[in-house]
């Protein structure tokens, strides 16, 4: 049998442990799949695979159990799925046919975000679709999810770019009654920004993350939304090096910023990744320019709000793992 | 007297209207829910009679607009006080038959309840202009028609919306303004005539009462509430308020004295000189407000205070529902009897 890994891999196919098996992953941008998809994946397992799917960490499938000679087959059989997730949103992808074109850059991934939960300050499906419209097909290995809100259901902590809501709330001091639930309630769940000063609410915009708590308590409407920000995590990773979370690299920062850092992401991973390696993640690029060399890549023609925050020095942290050999 | 008027006609008279007055009613307030992307309907000052909003009920009460939830009663400084200058427009405000109602309730406690009117409540009371909006099919948890205030004559003049034009029956013509600009019509105001949400009011004697304040009916209250207040602040008749003595942060010889709302269900409501407080069991404030509501008021002034808007059920975090605690009472006082 003469199989081309690589162009296996890249075509989002699997090299297992069964020398004669493969294993499909389908991406699902954001999360959130129509139904009407899920008999194909049955259909694929029970047909080709081996009648089980896989839920990955990333929100999407795998379906494990395939012999490589059915590769062709099965991408004819995707292209439904690839045109309605991928290329009706704004993907390109040439020939739906064929399969993904690429597998590197990874499933954009989304907590379920306002459509459901209370807590999120805005529509994480949607911004996951625009920023798979910038990222993908890209050979790269980039992890980027979005969450809601700061409890980071999705775990943007983990990823190399990870996309957090931010509500800038907006206080009506004449609707307030001095009930003070939003000044408890952000020492008790948040960080705290509100103090109690005179019979009227202060917040500390520096310390204020946006996460609509202020909002959620207040039983007269003198808190409200204003208008909704991100703030962007970076270079959270696991790995066999140095795991570590995400840090901030902007707060208070617009959808058109968040897109665009997307996009300079990959001009910069172009220049500087290391082109002996089989493959190197962005992090490790990051390990050997420096964050001030990505900041300056990222944030080339990006217009700053006014507001918007940005790191001047990150300190990654996290723990290298041959730091630990003295442990018995 | 009833009349047609086109929306054209309608938003002149409400131009004219405008000159003597501040016009408020249900008005469409986007993204200002809760919850992210959402909208709220609540009281705002109209510029035309596109703002209105008709087809659903409010989130707060109208009472805002004449009992507001912040009013400054004097400045101070050393040695002199005097109170704010009160805009000179007196105030219109479209409201519902059951908010109707509930201004008579207010009016009540803040007038007749002490050996004096409370001269800040009646100063606005008395700029203040009903008019009826028609209330053809209720909302969801309303119970008007179970505390039978579904219906009422207490208006200047009522308005409901009919294939483009506007129906009003004015009982109080403004200067002419209905007669110059409206076409003569038999108008009478649409009611709800039913309800989903019933509720069976327990005619309570003052023998039993005892007996149903320490019932276990108010047992499960004690964790379900989270005392945040919402069924308080977006109750009509809610009236109950705090004082907040300010002094200017640049200058503390001078402030302030303000009246805001309070709440009984809100931590601090019995809080006493020297740390005492009363009632921190979340079960028992409930208790005090429904009993006040369909009791105490009721034994006061001969009528239950709450109207049956249903707003404390529409806003409750914890979907806890007065409307059904009412109704245990009623079981409750039942149960009660058989064993006196």
């Amino acid at each position: 049998m003469s199989i081309h890994t690589k162009k296996v891999m890249k075509n989002a196919w699997r090299i297992t442990k069964h020398r004669d098996l493969t294993c499909l992953r389908i991406r699902v941008p954001g999360g959130h799949l129509p139904v009407k998809f899920l008999p194909l994946v049955q259909e694929i397992a029970e047909r080709y695979g081996n009648g089980t799917v896989h839920l990955t960490t990333r929100q999407g499938f795998e379906v494990p159990g395939i012999s490589f000679a059915k590769m062709a087959e099965i991408n004819h059989l995707l292209a439904p799925l690839l045109q309605e997730l991928e290329i009706n949103r704004g993907v390109s992808i040439d020939d739906p046919t064929k399969g993904y074109p690429a597998a590197g850059t990874r499933n954009v991934s989304a907590c379920i975000g306002n459509r459901v939960c209370p807590n999120a300050v805005f529509d994480t499906t949607t911004l996951a679709w625009d920023v798979e419209k910038i990222i993908y097909p890209n050979d790269p290995h980039v992890k980027v999810a979005i969450t809601g809100c700061p409890n980071d259901c999705i775990k943007a902590h983990m990823q190399d770019i990870g996309i957090i809501g931010q509500v800038e709330p907006l206080y009506e001091s004449s609707r307030c009654i001095g009930c003070q639930a939003c000044v408890k309630n952000c020492h008790k769940v948040s960080t705290g920004a509100l103090t109690f000063e005179n019979h009227r609410v202060k917040r500390d915009p520096k310390r204020c993350i946006g996460c609509g708590e202020c909002v959620l308590k207040c039983p007269t409407a003198a808190w409200t939304r204003g208008d909704q920000y991100f703030r962007v995590i970076i270079m959270g990773r696991t790995g066999k090096k140095n795991p570590r979370i995400a840090r901030s690299f902007l707060e208070w920062a617009d959808r058109a910023t968040v897109l665009k850092v997307c996009s300079n992401l990959y001009t910069y991973i172009d220049k500087y990744i290391d082109r002996s390696l089989p493959k190197e993640h962005v992090g490790y690029i990051v390990d050997r320019t420096g964050f001030s060399i990505f900041k300056e890549e990222v944030l080339r023609d990006v217009t700053l709000l006014p507001k918007t925050r940005v790191a001047h020095f990150i300190d990654f942290g996290g723990y290298m793992y041959d730091r630990n050999i003295h442990l018995e | 007297m009833g009349y047609q008027l086109s929306r054209d006609n309608m938003n002149q008279l409400l131009l004219a209207l405008k000159k003597d007055y501040k016009i408020y009613a249900p008005v469409l307030l986007p993204g200002q829910g809760r919850f992210s992307n959402t909208d709220l309907i609540g009281y705002g000052e109209i510029n035309r009679i596109e703002d209105v909003v008709f087809q659903q009920k409010s989130y707060f009460s109208p009472k805002e607009v004449f009992y507001p939830i912040t009013q400054t009663l004097f400045y101070f400084t050393e040695d002199e006080y005097r109170e704010p200058q009160m805009n000179p427009k007196d105030i219109i405000v479209l409201m519902r038959s059951c908010d109707i109602h509930a201004v008579t309730r207010l009016d009540k406690i803040m007038l007749e309840n002490g050996p004096h009117p409370d001269s800040y409540y009646l100063q606005l009371r008395s700029k203040l202009k009903l008019v009826l909006l028609d209330c053809p099919t209720s909302f969801d948890n309303c119970f008007c028609i179970s505390m039978g205030t579904q219906r009422t004559e207490n208006y200047s003049f009522s308005l409901r919306p009919d294939n483009g034009a506007y129906l009003c029956d004015v009982k109080e013509d403004f200067a002419g303004l209905f007669a110059s600009l409206g076409k003569p019509l038999q108008v009478s105001p649409q009611f709800a005539q039913q309800n989903n949400q019933r509720v069976s009011l327990p005619e309570i004697s003052e023998n039993l009462v005892s007996s149903l304040a320490f019932h276990k009916l108010w047992d499960e209250y004690k964790t379900r509430c989270i005392a945040c207040g919402r069924c308080n602040t977006s109750c009509p008749t809610c009236s109950c308020f705090t004082m907040q003595d300010l002094f200017y942060e640049d200058n503390p010889q001078c402030g302030e004295r303000r009246r805001v709302w309070s709440s009984c269900q809100i931590d601090g409501f019995t809080d006493m000189a020297g740390g005492h407080s009363f009632r921190q069991d979340k079960g028992q404030r409930m208790r005090f407000k429904v009993l006040h509501k369909v009791y105490d008021f009721k034994k006061r002034f001969g009528l239950p205070m709450c109207v049956g808007c249903g707003r404390c059920d529409d806003v409750c975090p914890e979907y806890i529902s007065f409307a059904n605690c009412v109704n245990k009472l009623s079981d409750a006082l039942q149960e009660v009897q058989q064993h006196v």
